[in-house]
């Protein structure tokens, strides 16, 4: 009864998504719900691998940018539609992800955590010095005529949206799926003690190499929709650890290890980025940017627990109430 | 002789490495929080030598006790404000308040003095060397690296030798206990952030004579300083001395045999590697 | 003729020069209850750990129904159903009680809806149904012994390793625990103790097994080992021998 209930919240979170661009007809604002639907889907993919399963990663942006380059260097190169380059892009994500953090999956918190992120650096460096892919340069993708095929609209951000849309309810509904099932229970015993889940049958390396597997094709599937949506990409900017912490940030923000989480964080956290940086960061002094920080460190430090966490504390504090009051 | 040189070049930057590490490993070791805005810390000690340079026409060395002490007050007033707060906060909400701490302070400098490489012009070293035999070596890159071995061990035996030192060890390895035992670990927490913030207030102002002094010339350090911390072992000072060393020699020498675009990957490199067969760092337990 | 479930043969194991267990052999037959004591630092725990696959033992080997399983993976002993608890207990802290046991039966279930009547069949059978939906985390000590019992019951194992399950429960509760093994023994799950509670143990096992530096340094039925001379220097004492006496009678 319970798990209908919740899911029900989930479903009118969705509905609600949906109608907004079409209430609010500013491009602006429109733009900001496809950075939001982004950002929350690359949270549910990282929620799966750090906040079920406990291991903390700070790399994530090499996966958005193996989606990202993945899908771009098919379609500049050989002109290869970009939803076979997503594809693509999440298998490569989930293959280099299973070969590199297998041998990470013996170090232990926050070993773990900087491998994470050597790996994310290692991967940037690469692709700066990689001729092929136009190194440090970047590639401007090839602009062509609005076509859902080539994934490109040049007339109006609505179908960005309803794509951003649909990937972000898949990313959802993986997470859900995955929480609820076996595999949930599995991961989340392995977040709580590595020990007790072997000592319960639970083959702790391969569940992990699932979690980042799926973790880092969810991630590589938002990489090829942003490149699309912004049509440029860069080492800096796909691999760059400002992509990994802002995933992290907004999911820790939300609630961790939540589906909710994710989204909570980023309806806070991106429209907060973007407006300022709208309003403020014209100035080029970085004023945008030191009132995100400060925003921040504020919320860091007022509510510990995460939003998610406010509104748990509150409903229980309500449901004491009732009881007392009873 | 080149090779020696490079060897050469490898360990002085990796002493500057190991003296930030150093910084960061102590509250790292003690409060298991990861402090994002460490090399911002750094940063301003950079802006504190360059402004006292140009409007007071002080010698870097002069303002080293100036700014080393600036970053200190700087470590104290992060750890009051913020870091107290999220302590004992549950997940990663502490790395989420360093983040945007580093955030605000990275683009607060850019505000206050834009985003614009400036330059400590005059030092009463600059532009001197050492030559032997073939090998030169710049004064001001030895004088770094003296500094920063001198500093470490200082904070080596500060730690070792004292009781404030002895309080802070005992807080590492259980907070309860220590406050049982009489320590005043919220006072503990705050002279570590400012110990923290003196390395990075001392290597700040030995590397501004060296390098361009802008908003951003912290974060490379700081995140080298994370995985040097890593590959030493959290909380090992002389851990995380000799894994800034090895990174400093690994992107000489890569580096140089390599190309320079590679060097810091072959860092990120170095720590993955060692970490296989040292899975909590080359002196972790 | 007893079928023997668990062997162990001549299993040492070494942290650098420390020996912790040396030369340890014995047998736990299908449907017994054996009990494998000593003072602190006999190397109990270490030998649970060997058995259950956490440390692979230096030379020895472990043979588990049958099968080698020596330096196996515990997930992969766990599978072929030998289980454990932990002395310091490891609860899944975040989750709920019910959703603890959920995760041992998923182990041999085929689906969730089969994971789950396990589940409510093991909380019952543990004195959980109760709590179910509490968190592990806030569970009393008992309980979360209770629940790590519970958890390993649900992967359906045919043997189970108790280690020190009793240590810090209260009179009442030992006695609940004490019941609980009895039950289990008789719907034939085989069980091997670790205990210090010796007036606990004494009474349900069918043989035990003294361990002493590392040695195994008796084995018999409790009592030829209460009047054994060598297991009273080493471990039991005058202070037991009384306590004993004592206890049992009040049973």
């Amino acid at each position: 009864m319970n798990e209908i209930m919740k899911n029900r919240m989930l479903y009118l979170i969705f509905a609600i998504i949906l109608i907004l661009p079409f209430v609010l007809q500013d491009v602006n604002f429109q733009h900001i719900t496809i950075m939001f639907l982004i950002f929350a889907g690359l949270g549910e993919g990282w929620n799966i691998i750090t906040g079920f399963t406990g291991q903390t990663s700070f790399g994530h942006a090499a996966f958005f940018g193996i989606g990202a380059y993945t899908s771009t260097i098919m379609f500049y190169k050989f002109g290869i539609s970009p939803w076979i380059g997503m594809i693509l892009g999440a298998l490569f994500a989930a293959g280099i992800s299973a070969v590199v953090s297998y041998p990470c999956f013996r170090l232990k918190g926050h070993y773990f955590a900087i491998a994470t992120l050597a790996v994310a650096e290692i991967i940037k460096q690469l692709f700066v010095s990689w001729d092929y892919v136009e190194g440090a340069t970047g590639i401007s993708i090839p602009v062509k005529p609005d076509s859902f095929w080539m994934m490109q609209f040049h007339k109006s951000k609505i179908p960005y949206f309803l794509i951003a849309y649909v990937l972000f309810i898949v990313a959802t509904l993986v997470a859900v799926a995955v929480e609820k099932n076996k595999m949930g229970y599995y991961l989340k015993a392995i977040r709580e003690s590595h020990e007790a889940a072997e000592a319960l049958g639970i083959n702790t390396t391969r569940y992990k190499l699932y979690a980042m597997m799926i973790s880092s094709a969810v991630t590589a599937v938002f990489g090829t929709l942003y490149a699309q949506y912004i049509l440029y990409i860069d080492p800096f900017m796909v691999f760059g650890l400002d992509i990994s912490m802002k995933i992290v940030l907004l999911t820790v923000l939300g609630g961790l290890g939540s589906v909710y989480g994710p989204i909570i964080g980023a309806a806070i956290l991106i429209p907060l980025s973007e407006y300022t940086r709208v309003f403020l960061g014209g100035t080029g002094k970085g004023i945008d940017l030191m009132i995100y920080g400060a925003l921040i460190v504020i919320v860091a430090c007022f509510e510990p627990r995460g939003v998610l966490g406010l509104f748990r504390r509150t409903k229980k504090r309500g449901a004491q109430y009732a009881k007392t009051t009873a | 002789m080149m090779f020696l040189q490079v060897v050469l070049t490898g360990v002085l930057v990796g002493s500057v490495y190991s003296l930030v590490a150093v910084g960061l490993t102590l509250v790292w070791g003690l409060m298991d929080i990861i402090n994002f805005a460490h090399g911002d810390m750094m940063m301003i000690s950079m802006y504190t030598v360059f402004w006292l340079y140009t409007l007071l026409k002080f010698d870097p060395f002069v303002s080293l006790p100036i700014s080393a002490g600036i970053t200190a007050l700087l470590g104290i007033v992060i750890y009051k404000l913020v870091i107290k707060r999220v302590v004992n906060a549950p997940g990663l909400m502490a790395l989420l308040a360093t983040f945007g701490l580093s955030l605000f302070i990275r683009n607060f400098a850019q505000f206050l003095w834009t985003p614009n490489y400036r330059f400590v012009g005059e030092s009463i070293l600059s532009g001197k060397r050492i030559l032997i035999a073939d090998i030169v070596i710049g004064l001001p890159q030895l004088i770094a690296a003296l500094g920063s071995i001198l500093m470490t061990l200082l904070i080596a035996l500060f730690i070792k030798r004292t009781k404030t030192g002895k309080a802070i060890q005992a807080t590492a390895q259980s907070r309860d206990i220590a406050e049982l035992m009489g320590v005043n670990t919220e006072k503990v927490y705050a002279v570590t952030f400012a110990l923290s913030g003196i390395c990075v207030g001392v290597a700040g102002t030995l590397l501004s004579g060296i390098f361009p002094v802008y908003p951003e010339a912290g974060a490379m350090y700081g995140l080298l300083a994370f995985v040097i911390v890593a590959l030493g072992g959290f909380g090992n000072i002389w851990g995380a001395f000799y894994a800034g060393i090895l990174i400093g020699l690994t992107e000489a020498l890569g580096g140089f045999y390599l190309g320079t675009q590679f060097k810091y990957a072959l860092a990120f490199l170095i720590y993955l590697l060692v970490l296989q067969f040292r899975p909590k760092g080359l002196f972790g337990w | 003729m007893p079928r023997p479930l668990l062997e162990v043969q001549n299993l040492t194991m070494k942290f650098g020069s420390l020996v912790a267990n040396d030369d340890v052999s014995f047998v736990v037959n299908e449907g017994e209850i054996v009990s494998l004591i000593g003072p602190n630092g006999a190397g109990k725990t270490t030998l649970f750990n060997c058995i259950s696959g956490f440390y692979k033992p230096f030379s020895g080997k472990v043979i588990f129904d049958g099968k080698d399983i020596t330096g196996k993976s515990t997930h992969q002993i766990t599978s072929m159903g030998l289980t454990r608890t932990f002395q310091i207990v490891k609860p899944l802290k975040d989750m709920t009680v019910k959703e603890n046991v959920l995760t041992g039966a998923f182990l041999h279930a085929n689906s969730k809806r089969e994971a789950e009547n396990l589940t409510d069949q093991v909380l019952r059978m543990t004195h959980l149904w109760d709590k179910k939906d509490m968190l592990a985390g806030s569970l009393t000590i008992a309980d979360k012994k209770r629940l790590e019992v519970a958890r390993m019951l649900a992967t359906k194992p045919k043997m189970i390793m108790l280690d020190e399950a009793m240590a810090g429960l209260n009179k009442t509760e030992i006695k609940e625990a004490m019941e609980l093994c009895v039950n289990l023994n008789k719907n034939g799950m085989t069980l091997l103790i670790v205990e210090h509670v010796m007036e606990a143990i004494m009474p349900i096992s069918n043989r035990v097994v003294v361990l002493n530096a590392g040695r195994k340094i008796a084995e018999g039925s409790p009592q030829q080992i209460i009047n054994n001379e060598e297991v009273i220097k080493a471990y039991l004492g005058e202070r037991y021998y009384a306590k004993s006496r004592q206890i049992n009678g009040g049973i």
